[in-house]
């Protein structure tokens, strides 16, 4: 099945008659728009190794670099020393699944540019499900990559223990969906995709950097407390903190709180962004001319 | 239904898997003076109490009623009683007592007094010394083979171990080993002696009826550089298979095979791991982290570190109830 056979999929839910929905309908919009993101992903291979090899290029070369010099004390959920590898795994779990949550609302961007999207929003369900349902696809695609990555770190060494990888599930999810519904909101705000690299310099560095992702936050409470401050409102430090207590079977109620609550922030925002009656894309459409 | 039983069952055995037997670990913190007394199941430390200055060398008597320890800088040895963890008595060490061991009568110890150059032999029973045998310069480590015939003595910068008749107390062979021998153990079946060389980064493989150097450990941690790697403290398994060498600065335990000699992993722990003893069990072992000040369990049947736990300031030695 090619690519661009994939929005038929979709049109198919078209005639159906609006308020006639049964669950069915739904699964059947959600199915189709899962089916299409994961034939994209698997499409575009580079993609795919690239997803790979960038947590793998911080596994493999950058936390040997640094084994030495960041010594991590022991911090809960960890009840013994750790390697510095153990300590940046769930960071880099988080790290995918906020460059694939941005990666979707790329997609976005460029669906909007390419014409793909009217036939996303002309279909007769919810706005806000059609967003859930591409937030839904885009953490499914998240996850997998994230599997695939502790696949490889099982084989290098990094090992959680063997429930764990069943309990981060949950925790990957919420992460995800919070990722996605970021990536949504954003998107919204973008006129074109040239746009996506203030994205990264304004969004992915500074999350990702500004969180316990790769050291510990009290070094960088010894460091900077206006940096630590920084850090704790960072939604990100919050998803990696509830991924690195599910591998040990434990659950961080603030980070869960945190994760939750930013979510629910996220996709209002997205869907009231892209309600084009009254969102932030009738603004940009009119500004911009696109989609 | 069966599937979520199944399911249940992996994780009840997941939260529930931990040290089966409680013992109790005595270990000696060198620079607050105290010994922490922690309990081996819960993992949690139960008390600390004061002891004398400088507290090093840490051993319990056979029947697990008495502590002694080393109390360096108050140049004695201290006669703790476990029930009370009160001081009971002391026994006259001579200077500087480091390291001792006791015979497996449980009626001498072996004294390494390091300012002396001497081994003393005390009577626990009458408190009084037996005898002082001259050694190298610098004794330190201290081992008697399991028929209580033999004791190894080794002097720090002489870089020599010193074989010892326990009963004429005569020096009978010398093996010149790595510079800075600081720890030797003989093997359960008393074949061998195991010592270990704080500078020259080795464990000397000494064969107890050649007295010769039979093997020569060397290790290498991915990552470090060697002069971090220092070796002190030994445990060797009751069954004689494995070997466990504390690597100090590296914080890392070796865990040796004994038949190939090879280092089969290196166990992350704290920081200037020194000592470490088995529980009567065998099941886990505890290590002592000096400048880290805390102690770590590691599970023997995986090799894996379990959990560490905070003590003393500069933890040194530390020694666990037979019962």
């Amino acid at each position: 099945m090619s690519a661009p056979a994939m929005p038929e999929k979709v049109a198919v839910v078209t005639p159906v008659k609006s308020g006639a929905f049964g669950f069915r309908h739904y699964l059947i919009c959600l199915k189709g728009v899962v089916i299409r993101e994961c034939l994209r992903f698997l499409h575009q291979r580079e993609r795919f190794i690239s997803s790979l090899v960038r947590p793998l290029v911080w596994l493999f070369i950058f936390a040997a670099g640094f084994r030495q010099v960041l010594g991590v004390s022991i911090i809960p959920p960890y009840k013994t020393y750790v390697l510095y590898e153990v300590y940046i795994t769930p960071g880099l779990c988080g790290m995918i699944l906020l460059f694939s949550g941005m990666q979707s609302s790329l997609s976005m961007v460029y669906d909007r540019e390419m014409g793909n999207m009217r036939i996303l929003l002309v279909s007769p369900f919810p706005r806000w499900y059609l967003l859930l349902s591409k937030m839904l696809a885009g953490v499914s695609v998240s996850i997998a990559q994230v599997y695939a990555f502790l696949i490889v770190a099982w084989f290098w060494g990094v090992n959680a223990p063997p429930l764990g990888y069943l309990f981060v599930l949950p925790a990957l999810f919420m992460s995800g969906m919070m990722l996605c519904a970021l990536g949504m909101l954003l998107s919204s705000m973008i006129k074109q995709l040239e746009n996506f690299a203030g994205i990264m310099n304004f969004v992915i560095f500074p999350g990702y950097f500004a969180s316990p992702a790769l050291y510990p936050l009290w070094r960088i409470q010894e460091a900077s407390p206006l940096l630590y401050k920084l850090c704790l409102a960072n939604p990100f430090t919050y998803a990696v903190e509830l991924i690195r207590f599910a591998f040990y079977g434990q659950v961080d109620w603030v980070s869960l709180g945190v994760v939750a609550g930013c979510t629910l922030l996220f996709l209002g925002g997205a869907i009231v962004a892209y309600d084009p009656s009254r969102g932030l894309i009738t603004r940009k459409q009119g500004a911009g001319g696109n989609g | 239904m069966q599937r979520r039983a199944c399911v249940l069952a992996i994780l009840a055995t997941g939260t529930m898997a931990g040290p089966a037997s409680a013992y109790t670990a005595y270990v000696s913190n060198e620079k607050d003076n105290t010994m922490t007394v922690v309990d081996t199941a819960t993992m949690q430390v139960v008390k600390t109490v004061d002891v004398g200055q400088r507290p090093r060398g840490i051993t319990i008597s056979h029947d697990g009623k008495f502590i002694y320890l080393c109390a360096s800088d108050d140049n004695t040895i201290q006669i703790i009683d476990t029930a009370t963890l009160q001081v009971v008595g002391t026994l006259p060490s001579g200077d500087d007592p480091e390291l001792f061991v006791l015979s497996p009568d449980g009626k001498t110890l072996y004294v390494a007094n390091e300012n002396d150059n001497l081994v003393t032999a005390i009577d626990v029973d009458s408190k009084e010394v037996k005898t002082e045998i001259p050694v190298g310069v610098e004794p330190e480590g201290m081992a008697v083979s399991p028929d209580g015939k033999t004791m190894v003595n080794t002097s720090e910068t002489t870089s020599m171990a010193h074989f010892i008749d326990t009963g004429s107390h005569d020096v009978t062979d010398n093996v010149l080993v790595d510079t800075r021998p600081r720890f030797a153990a003989f093997k359960p079946d008393g074949s061998q002696v195991w010592v270990s060389a704080e500078v020259g980064g080795t464990v000397s493989v000494i064969d107890n009826a050649k007295r010769q150097v039979v093997k020569k450990i060397k290790f290498a941690i991915p990552g470090l550089r060697a002069e971090t790697i220092q070796p002190v403290g030994i445990a060797i398994s009751a069954d004689g298979k494995k070997a466990y060498v504390a690597l100090g600065p590296a914080n890392h335990v070796a865990v040796i095979n004994t038949e190939t000699y090879e280092v089969e992993k290196y166990i992350l722990v704290g920081q200037r791991v020194w000592h470490l003893d088995f529980t009567p069990d065998q099941k886990t072992l505890i290590t002592t982290n000096g400048n880290s000040n805390d102690i770590t369990f590691i599970d023997t049947a995986t090799d894996e570190p379990v959990q560490s736990v905070t003590v003393g300031q500069q933890p040194w030695g530390v020694a666990i109830s037979p019962n």
